[in-house]
């Protein structure tokens, strides 16, 4: 079913070499991941009405074809509190190469993880977990596991991070809830055993993981090229 | 297009056998070697035939498709013209002529043959060699190679072409090495035999056409001979690392890994970060880990990690004992311990009380008993007895790393064998640290003839604990 479902998304998105943020998270959302509510705007007329439906604060995303780096075209902007706004944001957007639509989203809050997922020639679909964000590559914090994963490994992915004590409050931080943790994991390693044929790497990133949940902010799924 | 290993490019066909029958190939009675030269001596194909003529109690017959005789002894136009069946057929023909002999050497009934010969996927000529591994597939024929030494049994056949008088032999021993390549296998081989571990089979897979690490894993963990295995692998062939791991988890004999090739290649554009991050390398060495493979840095751990596995295969946690007859030494090992991240937990007043009233008069005053445990060089053998008998017996340590200077004149050659007996008596790993000089020979084979692994240097010891800790995930 949900193998199906990725390879119609996939197929639709050959051309692009990547599956957009929107279809990838209905993806990840049907194998259990938590995703943020979001709409999406491709008419100004219904800006206001997706704003009411999610309330504020909320985040704005372009969905372009040309745009496979959202932030590093100015197509990212969080933390939006009024309709002007939105509708500001909206406009901006509407001039950038490829413009789409505007992904609009409930704002999540927690600590920044990424996870991730790629086919490894010798040894097939592995996945990764790291302290996310920005500063991602910067510092590299991150472990490997051959998927799929169960329980016991992502306990030791997690032990294996050097940031891995941010996890647990550290210094009146945000405690991640754990089995949400491990339980989004394990769905992935799921999502990504059946996926991996279609597929050349994801990344989730970031992951916003507080007390209750683990919910996908940002999913960027790429597909292997010719 | 995904990188693939030169081997790799033809999908493994579903009438691949599961497990290789090796027997007549590694353990011969008939030999054949194919490609003898009837003009130059120092050929490697008659290096191998005087060899193994002169070393090993085995039928060999030389061939040649001229025929004529060498050193007296018929030289057979084909394996064909053997009046026997052949276990074992070393070829060593030119690339080209390649396919004919392994035809021939399947026709006539071979158990096995080793291609030596190079010319192939190293020189690009994957055809050449697909073709072998497609023949020898379809007919059920295990072949080791081509461009390789071919492999190592002690004191029952070789087919290296390294004349007898410069070949360095390890013992009969427990650890077999699979090495992609001859010249690693090879120096691997000599320092085995410097320190004094055995080998079951060393084999050299060069281009691994056929046979790969997978085949020799399966059949290794399954081989009496064989207590540890060890691996000197360049890269898998496509999806094959899974497979490896997967198995290597499911096997209680220890595997260990070195792998070549840790540096990332150029620049790949990548367009994720998990791509950007997850390099071949830093997936290899995760997984392993994962499957509780042991991963060598360098050959100096390969060996630490050889020799002491050959001694003990029980995991540990690395809560680590230490003794010597030297503050300094403690102190050191101390440091090299926390920065692998074992644990040297500190003795208890009351154990060390005890320790105490067990040594000499003149020592009791002077030694330091916490942890590390100094004795100073005034201590007698029985010191270290009693020193290592009340470490051996504490449920806080899993493991004892003793460094012993021979100088101290209380000191006697015995103290290797007694040592090892009281840690044998303890199921305790002990391991030692000894200089290696010529005139502490006795001693240190008293550790080793009892099955205690000794090390050069301090840092060797550490490495060899680490070892133990099989499972060590990051």
């Amino acid at each position: 079913m949900l193998k199906t479902q990725t390879k119609t998304v996939i197929d639709a998105s050959h051309t692009r070499g990547w599956v957009s943020e929107p279809d990838a998270k209905r993806l990840l959302a049907t194998a259990g991941l938590t995703v943020p509510g979001f709409t999406l705007v491709t008419d100004p007329g219904r800006i206001q009405s997706a704003a009411q439906d999610l309330g504020f604060p909320l985040a704005a995303k372009v969905v372009s074809s040309r745009i496979l780096h959202k932030s590093d075209h100015g197509g990212v902007k969080t933390g939006i509190t009024t309709t002007e706004e939105l509708a500001a944001v909206f406009e901006r957007f509407a001039r950038l190469d490829g413009f789409e639509a505007m992904l609009v989203e409930e704002m999540v809050s927690g600590l920044e993880l990424i996870i991730g997922g790629k086919i490894d020639d010798q040894f097939g679909p592995v996945v990764m977990l790291g302290m996310g964000g920005t500063g991602v590559e910067i510092y590299q914090d991150i472990s490997l596991r051959m998927a799929p994963v169960g329980p016991e490994d992502v306990a030791s992915m997690i032990k294996c991070l050097k940031g891995g004590r941010l996890l647990s409050g550290y210094r009146g931080g945000v405690v991640v809830n754990r089995d949400e943790l491990t339980r989004t994991l394990i769905c992935f390693s799921e999502f990504f055993m059946a996926v991996a044929e279609m597929i050349e790497s994801i990344d989730l990133n970031p992951v916003m993981c507080s007390a209750k949940r683990c919910v996908v902010a940002d999913a960027r799924i790429v597909l292997p090229t010719e | 297009m995904k990188k693939t290993c030169p081997s790799s490019n033809a999908p493994f066909p579903e009438s691949r056998p599961a497990v290789w029958d090796f027997k007549r190939l590694f353990h011969p009675r008939t030999v054949a070697v194919i490609g003898v030269s009837l003009e130059r001596d120092r050929h490697p194909a008659n290096v191998i035939f005087n060899k193994i003529n002169l070393r090993y109690s085995v039928d060999v017959f030389p061939v040649n498709p001229r025929g004529g005789d060498l050193f007296g002894q018929k030289v057979y136009t084909g394996i064909q013209a053997i009046p026997h069946t052949i276990d074992l057929a070393i070829i060593i023909v030119r690339a080209q002529y390649t396919l004919d002999t392994l035809m021939a050497c399947i026709d006539a009934g071979a158990g096995g043959a080793t291609i030596i010969s190079g010319g192939f996927a190293e020189v690009g000529r994957l055809d050449l060699q697909q073709q072998l591994a497609e023949l020898a597939r379809q007919r059920g024929f295990p072949f080791i190679g081509p461009n390789c030494l071919g492999f190592y049994v002690p004191g029952c056949m070789d087919t290296f072409f390294i004349p007898s008088e410069r070949m360095i032999r390890p013992e009969v021993g427990k650890v077999a090495l699979v090495s992609q390549s001859g010249g690693v296998l090879v120096d691997l081989m000599t320092k085995f035999a410097e320190q004094g571990i055995g080998l079951s089979l060393g084999v050299s897979i060069g281009n691994k056409a056929l046979i790969r690490e997978m085949d020799l894993l399966r059949y290794l963990a399954e081989d009496p001979d064989t207590g540890i295995i060890a691996f000197y692998i360049e890269g898998f062939a496509h999806g094959e690392g899974r497979e490896f791991v997967q198995a290597a988890r499911r096997y209680a004999k220890p595997v260990i890994v070195l792998k070549a090739g840790k540096t990332r290649e150029g620049i790949r554009a990548v367009s994720s970060h998990t791509a950007s991050m997850a390099g071949d390398y830093e997936v290899f060495s995760a997984v392993l880990a994962q499957h509780g493979i042991v991963e060598a840095a360098n050959e100096l751990e390969l060996t630490s990690f050889c020799e002491v596995l050959s001694c003990y295969q029980d995991s540990i946690d690395g809560r680590v004992g230490i003794i010597s007859s030297s503050g300094g030494h403690g102190s050191l090992a101390v440091d090299i311990c926390s920065r692998h991240g074992l644990s040297i937990p500190a003795i208890d007043p009351r154990q060390q009380a005890e320790i105490r009233a067990d040594l000499i008069p003149s020592v009791q005053p002077i030694a330091s008993l916490g942890n590390p445990i100094d004795l100073t060089g005034s201590a007698t053998d029985g010191d270290f007895q009693a020193a290592a008998q009340h470490l051996a017996r504490s449920p806080e340590l899993d493991c004892i790393i003793l460094l012993l200077l021979p100088y101290s004149p209380e000191i006697t050659s015995d103290l290797g064998a007694r040592l090892s007996q009281v840690c044998k008596h303890n199921n305790k790993p002990l391991v030692a640290y000894v200089p290696h000089v010529d005139r502490y020979r006795m001693l240190i084979e008293g550790f080793e003839f009892n099955g205690v692994p000794v090390s050069s240097s301090i840092k060797g010891a550490v490495l060899m604990v680490e070892a133990l800790r099989r499972s060590r995930p990051c």
